[in-house]
């Protein structure tokens, strides 16, 4: 078996009275896509820092491809591309010339990095760009030209705080694509999103952080296992539903687990399949129109919310803070 | 990897991105300008009184031009997270701080050349020992440099930087001999004049220009290149214990 390129060992780290991140132990396999999923403050970008070198940890250890470099990551940072959770590059350079920088940093040749960087411009889709100020970049273009410089060194682990939070959804779409991508040349990739879809549609193997505690961490495949024979339906309402019409609901079906979700839906799950008639009929009978009734797959978010108690609404609404 | 690559690069962008902006140069030649003008009618010394104020306006030239720009780039940078990327990079801090401050030593030996070629327009500084003027102008601004940068970590907003400076510089233009020598201050304020670094690179500016001064050069020259070392390592070690905590 080949030795973990990324190994954390009881990391922990406390500002003044805050313990943020507390005893986080987990191992990342080379060409693995770790995903590392919690809520705003669980403590994914300190945990980021202490992994990159702008941290660090109070107690535990730390190695990166086989370099222990607890206290010191120097040793190792040639190895690793980090995107940060904001943009930034230098708003004054063009995009190329930002490009070109990144390169020299990790001591590239000057036709080198020339050409890495007129190459990623165009993989990223910024080759008319390039030539233009980054200050002047949209947000998406901002966070393609971030990921191109994470990368203009060709480093065999990529760090990703949060690199679709606050763009549209098409630049997400490709910036997921060009990640994607990525992974599928070699590269290790630890991501860190409040986005649970994302987390499942990328990656690999997934830890749960909540309260600065890696709460359980396994592969996608492991996560889902116990939901997958699980039946889930959403119904939507003209109204949302009292704690009463709950109780009443749960009385009247005892084997099912309701929860109410955003605005007027109510989720409805069952161990087996499960009929959606007499459902319909009951929640109608009590002055609650059944507007839509939707049967879906058992998600990572169900798996998330079953382990943390941290609802998928509660986390994009923090990610928008 | 070779150092000198990033080191380079980041002295060019520094340099693209703000040293070289025409605010920066119009300053840096009518900062020197305006203090000569005013120390020059001030003193009503005449043509002649050029050559005594030379030292003191090179110097005050220097320390404003390198503390001003440092302090703010860095803190600008470290504000807007751009900084973060340089940490991220597998160079030393030593070689990081090195090529952050090269920028700012430059442009505080060009702030030098300004008064110096204003005062050739008027008088022969035939005299001026210029391997000594080179020598006490990169000291300065070496100094300097480090000034500014050890303010630079010690605060966290823009504004702060500057204000933080104006608390290091304005006292140092009356304490440090530039205009007022030494030994004319009353005797209180004379251990606080000895313990600035300026008050050094100020009598070997006036040793190279007019042959006179408080101490021998090689003393001069030994005390700033100490201050240098100090102020670099400890500045050093506070981005290490502020930024990378």
């Amino acid at each position: 078996m080949n030795e973990p390129i990324v190994l954390a060992t009881s990391l922990q780290k406390r500002f003044g009275n805050i313990t943020a991140v507390q005893d986080a132990s987990f191992s990342i396999e080379p060409g693995e896509f770790f995903g590392f999923l919690g809520p705003n403050g669980a403590g994914k970008t300190t945990t980021i820092n202490m992994l990159t070198g702008l941290a660090r940890p109070d107690s535990g250890r730390l190695s990166i491809a086989g370099i222990e470099c607890t206290g010191n990551v120097k040793a190792a940072q040639h190895l690793i591309g980090v995107v940060p959770d904001e943009s930034n590059l230098y708003p004054e350079l063009t995009g190329l010339d930002n490009l070109a920088f990144c390169g020299a940093l990790y001591g590239m040749g000057r036709t080198a990095r020339k050409e890495r960087a007129a190459l990623l411009l165009e993989s990223v889709g910024l080759a008319e760009a390039g030539r233009r100020k980054f200050g002047g970049y949209s947000r998406g273009m901002k966070r393609k030209l971030t990921i191109a410089a994470g990368i203009i060194h060709e480093p065999p682990i990529l760090f990703l705080d949060e690199p679709t939070t606050g763009i549209d959804v098409e630049s997400a779409r490709h910036i997921r694509k060009l990640i994607s991508d990525l992974h599928a040349t070699g590269t290790t990739v630890f991501l860190t999103t409040h986005y649970i879809e994302e987390a499942e549609r990328l990656c690999s193997r997934v830890a749960f952080i909540v309260n600065g505690r890696v709460v359980r961490q396994d592969s996608l495949e492991n996560l889902l296992a116990p939901v997958k024979g699980v039946s889930i339906l959403s119904l939507c309402s003209t109204r949302s539903l009292e704690e009463a019409d709950l109780a009443a609901l749960s009385r009247s079906f005892p084997r099912y687990v309701f929860n109410p979700e955003k605005g007027n839906a109510l989720s409805v799950q069952s161990e087996e399949a499960f009929p959606i008639s007499p459902l319909v009929a009951f929640l109608e009978e009590r002055g609650f129109p059944v507007l839509e009734a939707v049967r879906r797959r058992p998600s990572l978010e169900d798996v998330f919310v079953s382990v943390t108690g941290i609802g998928s609404e509660q986390m994009k609404k923090e990610g928008k803070k | 990897m070779k150092t000198w690559i990033p080191l380079f690069a980041i002295l060019s962008k520094d340099m693209k991105a703000y040293y070289l902006k025409p605010p920066n140069i119009s300053w840096g030649l009518i900062f020197p300008f305006a203090w000569t003008g005013m120390f020059f009618i001030r003193s009503g010394g005449g043509i002649g009184g050029i050559m005594e104020l030379l030292p003191g306006v090179t110097a005050l030239s220097i320390l404003f031009g390198t503390t001003s720009m440092l302090a703010v780039t860095v803190t600008f940078e470290k504000k807007s997270r751009s900084f973060d990327r340089l940490l991220l990079s597998p160079i030393t801090l030593e070689t990081l701080m090195l090529a952050k401050t090269s920028g700012a030593i430059l442009f505080g030996v060009a702030n030098a050349v300004v008064p110096v070629l204003m005062a050739m327009l008027f008088i022969d500084v035939s005299g001026v020992s210029w391997p000594l003027f080179a020598a006490a102008a990169i000291l300065i601004a070496v100094v300097s440099a480090f000034l500014g940068l050890f303010v630079a970590v010690a605060v966290s907003e823009v504004f702060e930087a500057q204000t933080f400076s104006n608390f290091i510089r304005f006292p140092m233009v009356f304490l440090c001999g530039l205009f007022f020598p030494v030994q004319s201050l009353p005797v209180f304020l004379r251990p606080l004049a000895y313990a600035l670094p300026v008050t050094y690179g100020a009598d070997l500016l006036r040793r190279a220009i007019l042959g006179t001064g408080m101490m021998n050069q090689w003393m001069n020259i030994s005390i700033l290149t100490g201050y240098c070392t100090v102020l670099f390592f400890l500045t050093v070690k506070n981005v290490r214990r502020r930024w990378i905590s």
